[in-house]
């Protein structure tokens, strides 16, 4: 050897295991595997319990030593090796949905597998689900008009009430509505009448013509009203009279006979003489219920309609508050403003919000939108009715605050994301545009923001996944536990930004924790979860097809 | 010979500690800060310019890009800048359409006049300014829609909406720039979607669409296959004779085919300038030779 200059250095011969870094790949995959079970999980739990809420279950019946008979859906079963039975403190044991509130009190009872004698699937075994009071498991026996008896025998009941139920319903429903929609419709013109009055004499004072004209009018809308209201009365007194006397008769497990008037019937199915077919039927007939209907009985029973329009309606006003307010506050702090201490501060300061607990919005919101802003526009243009009846139009809780509040709450997640995109469009596009001649505004316009505009959708997505499943602050601004007037609806002028709404999230927590049949409602909080999910993630697709269809315009496949 | 002293004679040249006698290698003495005069040819000063760079200094916060460039750029020809990397090519080109004013950190002396009109007077119009050049980067930078939109673009941001006058440009242009029979059916496509070659034409074809005053090309090959080098260069042949085309190359080849002069730059200073077979055969200084031969640099 006769190498000039210092000996190389010598190198290990062999890779050793960390070169090839082979532990490292096993524990990245394995977290990223085990982030994936951990979502896969709990989606397909969800899924799971959402979807089996209304799948009907065969209705047993049990017959205990002591000679009581329950008939009811069996929700759980715990079952207990006798062995261990004193350990555990009761021995096997399964949770029965009774359906039998009327005589027991009850809805669910624990039973003792020891004490059972028999069990049976009783074929004519009904459940029948009420407009109130629950749930009834019976076995049908007379279908009464009045004193008259117009079929008597399960399978004769049946076949009757298949031909007269739709009819029943459907005048009730009718007469429900007219309750709800016209009958509202002329309280809200009479009301507006009553304030016109009130407002002329806050604006020309009390006794002025203005204010006796105005009196005027609204004693001539009044008898109008009255006339009308008379109509409708008539109308449903008809209906109803139609639908008086028509009963059915039920038999329960314990031997009593409940009457149950047919319109008071929501939906009847017998789960032991079902076919595939006939489930499917009853399923997919509560799922349209579940989503297209009003609530029943305290949200634990009926549908969540108004909810999910509550739900979808502010996150969309939301995400049309927050995109622009976001992308142009990204767009200044980016583009314009210049690099300094003071835009360090401000990207800090925003970043940071992202962080506050969103109560804090809540607060926030109540004690600016509502009582501040909302005060002060009551104080202008809502007088009269403040004064009328001391309501608060703007001045409390609604749809507009409560999206404007949410909007707040996401701005952090939009204002970064878009700084982002903006930043990663590269700058030869933008000095390509200035050597055209653009001016600034130019350049952002036609070259900046559409290449930025995926990423800017990308933060849109999370800031309305985010906004979407918010609770806490929302509770504060607007959303209630029961509110059937849709935010936005038919009736003039459509939308009604200061109308308290409905919000699936708070549903949840509502029906899971604050429902007095809290057993029957568990169901319905998982359907009511797997809804939020799906929703969320409905919107979130559509939303990532825009953008992937923005992508396939405005970024290049070459490299 | 003479140096180059014509642009600035009527306003008086400043004594600069100018030696009095060259130093034997001028690389050298300038890598040593010492100033030192370009060797204009006559031939260049002769020509009508349509761009005077009048003794124009730069500088990247506390560091000097540009040391008292003072050349004219002919009218209706085609001047190559060529030099070592890092020596100011691009800032120099990219003074003339003041896009350095986006950079935060530059200083400016000196002036720079387009058909007489001074670039760097404070109540220039740079929009304006800009709207009379067209430039054409190292790298393609195609915006983000459609071939279409790419072309006239410059028309566009002037509020030109008359379908017949932009499909007129449109065609003209992207002939112009050799660029048509490839993606005349295509039009409505994104432009993202075209082959690095074909999207530097297309910038081309964007450059020369406002019909500029000058054209800045920024080495526009650099990034191109020989194919398509060899289809832009055809393409600024044509061009010859029409428009006043700046072209910063590092190909000698391409320098010396299609070039009517040539300025030799290095560390921030013109060298030597003058018609491309002189510079290029028998060089006034022989460190322009050695550069140009590619025996260094
Ligand atoms: N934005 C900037 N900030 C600071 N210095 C810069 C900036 N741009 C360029 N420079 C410096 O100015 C000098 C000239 O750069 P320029 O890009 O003009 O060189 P060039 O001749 O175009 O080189 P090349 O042939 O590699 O493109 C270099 O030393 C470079 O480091
Ligand atoms: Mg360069």
């Amino acid at each position: 050897m006769n190498s000039k200059g210092p000996p190389r250095r010598a190198r290990s011969g062999h890779a050793n295991l960390t070169a090839h870094g082979e532990p490292w790949v096993w524990l990245t995959a394995s977290s990223l595997a085990l982030a994936i079970a951990m979502i896969v999980g709990l989606l397909s739990f969800i899924a799971w319990r959402g979807l089996a809420t209304f799948w009907p279950v065969p209705l047993e019946l049990v017959m205990l030593t002591d000679g009581r008979r329950l008939l009811g859906e069996v929700t759980e079963q715990e079952p207990v090796e006798p062995a261990t039975a004193a350990a555990v403190g009761h021995p096997a044991r399964r949770l029965i949905r009774t359906g039998d509130f009327d005589s027991s009190g009850n809805h669910y009872e624990w039973i003792d597998d020891p004490t059972i004698t028999e069990i049976a699937r009783p074929e004519w075994a009904t459940v029948v689900e009420r407009l109130d009071a629950g749930r009834l498991h019976g076995i049908p026996r007379r279908l009464l008009h009045g004193e008259q008896v117009v079929a008597e025998g399960a399978a004769e009941v049946w076949k009757a009430f298949g031909r007269e139920h739709p009819g029943a319903r459907g005048r009730l429903l009718r007469g429900l509505r007219i309750d709800k929609h016209e009958r509202g419709e002329l309280q809200r013109q009479l009301r507006a009448a009553r304030l016109a009055v009130v407002q002329a004499g806050l604006d020309a004072g009390a006794g002025s013509e203005r204010q006796a004209e105005a009196e005027q009018r609204e004693q001539k809308l009044a008898g109008e009203i009255g006339r009308r209201e008379q109509a409708l009365d008539e109308e449903t007194a008809k209906l109803r009279g139609e639908n008086a006397g028509w009963a059915v008769e039920f038999e329960t497990a314990s031997g009593g006979s409940v009457p149950v008037p047919l319109d008071g019937i929501v939906r009847a199915w017998q789960p032991n003489r079902l076919s595939l077919a006939g489930n499917l039927g009853v399923y997919f007939s509560r799922w349209g219920e579940f989503l297209g209907d009003d609530p029943r009985e305290a949200n634990s029973a009926g549908g969540v309609f108004p909810a999910i329009w509550g739900t979808v309606t502010m996150t969309l006003i939301m995400a049309l508050f927050v995109a622009p307010f976001g992308v142009l506050a990204a767009l200044y702090l980016r583009e314009y403003a210049s690099r300094g201490p003071i835009t360090t501060a401000v990207r800090v300061a925003i970043n940071n919000l992202a962080g506050v607990p969103s109560i804090v919005y809540g607060a926030f919101g109540l004690g600016f939108f509502c009582y501040v802003v909302g005060a002060g526009i009551d104080d202008v243009f809502f007088k009269a009715s403040l004064v009328a009846d001391g309501q608060p139009t703007f001045g409390t809780g609604g749809l507009l605050w409560a999206s404007l509040t949410l909007a707040l709450l996401t701005l952090p997640v939009v204002i970064v994301a878009t700084e982002e995109a903006l930043s990663a469009v590269p700058n030869s596009m933008r000095e390509g545009s200035y050597a055209c001649g653009a001016g600034k505004w130019q350049t952002i316009r036609r070259i900046v923001l559409p290449r930025a505009l995926p990423g800017i959708m990308t933060g849109l997505i999370l800031a309305m996944a985010r906004g979407a499943g918010e609770v806490a602050p929302l509770m504060l601004v607007g959303v209630k536990k029961l509110a059937l007037e849709l935010p936005v609806d038919g009736t003039f002028p459509f939308v009604h930004p200061e109308r308290e709404f409905m919000h699936l999230a708070y549903l949840i927590y509502d029906v899971g924790f604050q429902s007095p049949n809290s057993q029957a409602a568990r169901p319905m909080v998982f359907t009511i979860t797997f809804l939020l999910v799906a929703i969320i993630a409905l919107l979130n697709v559509a939303a990532i097809w825009l953008r992937s269809r923005l992508r396939r315009r405005f970024v290049s496949q070459h490299f | 010979m003479q140096s180059l002293e014509r642009p600035s004679q009527g306003i008086g040249s400043e004594a600069v500690g100018r030696p009095t006698e060259p130093p034997p290698d001028r690389l050298i003495a300038v890598a040593a800060g010492l100033e030192v005069e370009a060797e204009v040819h006559d031939g260049v000063l002769k020509e009508p310019p349509v761009l005077e760079i009048d003794r124009f200094n730069l500088w990247y916060g506390a560091k000097q890009a540009l040391h008292r460039i003072a050349m004219p750029i002919p009218l209706n020809k085609v001047t190559a800048l060529v030099g070592p990397s890092g020596c100011g090519k691009s800032t120099l080109l990219r003074s003339v359409n003041r896009l350095n004013d986006l950079v935060q950190s530059v200083r400016i002396t000196g002036d720079m006049r387009l058909n007489g009109d001074s670039i760097y007077d404070p109540r220039m119009d740079v929009i304006e300014l800009r709207k009379r050049m067209g430039m054409v980067f190292q790298k393609p930078n195609p915006f983000p829609m459609s071939i279409y939109e790419n072309v006239v673009y410059a028309l566009r941001i002037d509020g030109e909406t008359s379908r017949g006058v932009l499909d007129e440009v449109c065609e003209m242009s992207l002939r112009g720039a050799a660029l048509w029979d490839e993606v005349k059916d295509r039009l409505q496509d994104s432009a993202l979607g075209l082959s690095g070659g074909q999207q530097q034409r297309l910038c081309i074809a964007r450059a020369i669409a406002a019909e500029p005053e000058v054209l800045l090309l920024d080495e526009p090959c650099s990034a191109l296959d020989p194919i398509a080098t060899g289809k832009v260069e055809d393409l600024i042949q044509e061009l010859r004779g029409r428009y006043s085309v700046l072209i910063v190359t590092h190909n000698m080849q391409q320098a010396s085919r299609s070039s009517d002069y040539t300025a030799f730059m290095y560390l921030g200073r013109l060298i030597e300038y003058g018609a491309t077979p002189d510079i290029f055969t028998k060089p006034v200084l022989r460190e322009t030779e050695a550069y140009v031969t590619g025996r260094f640099g």
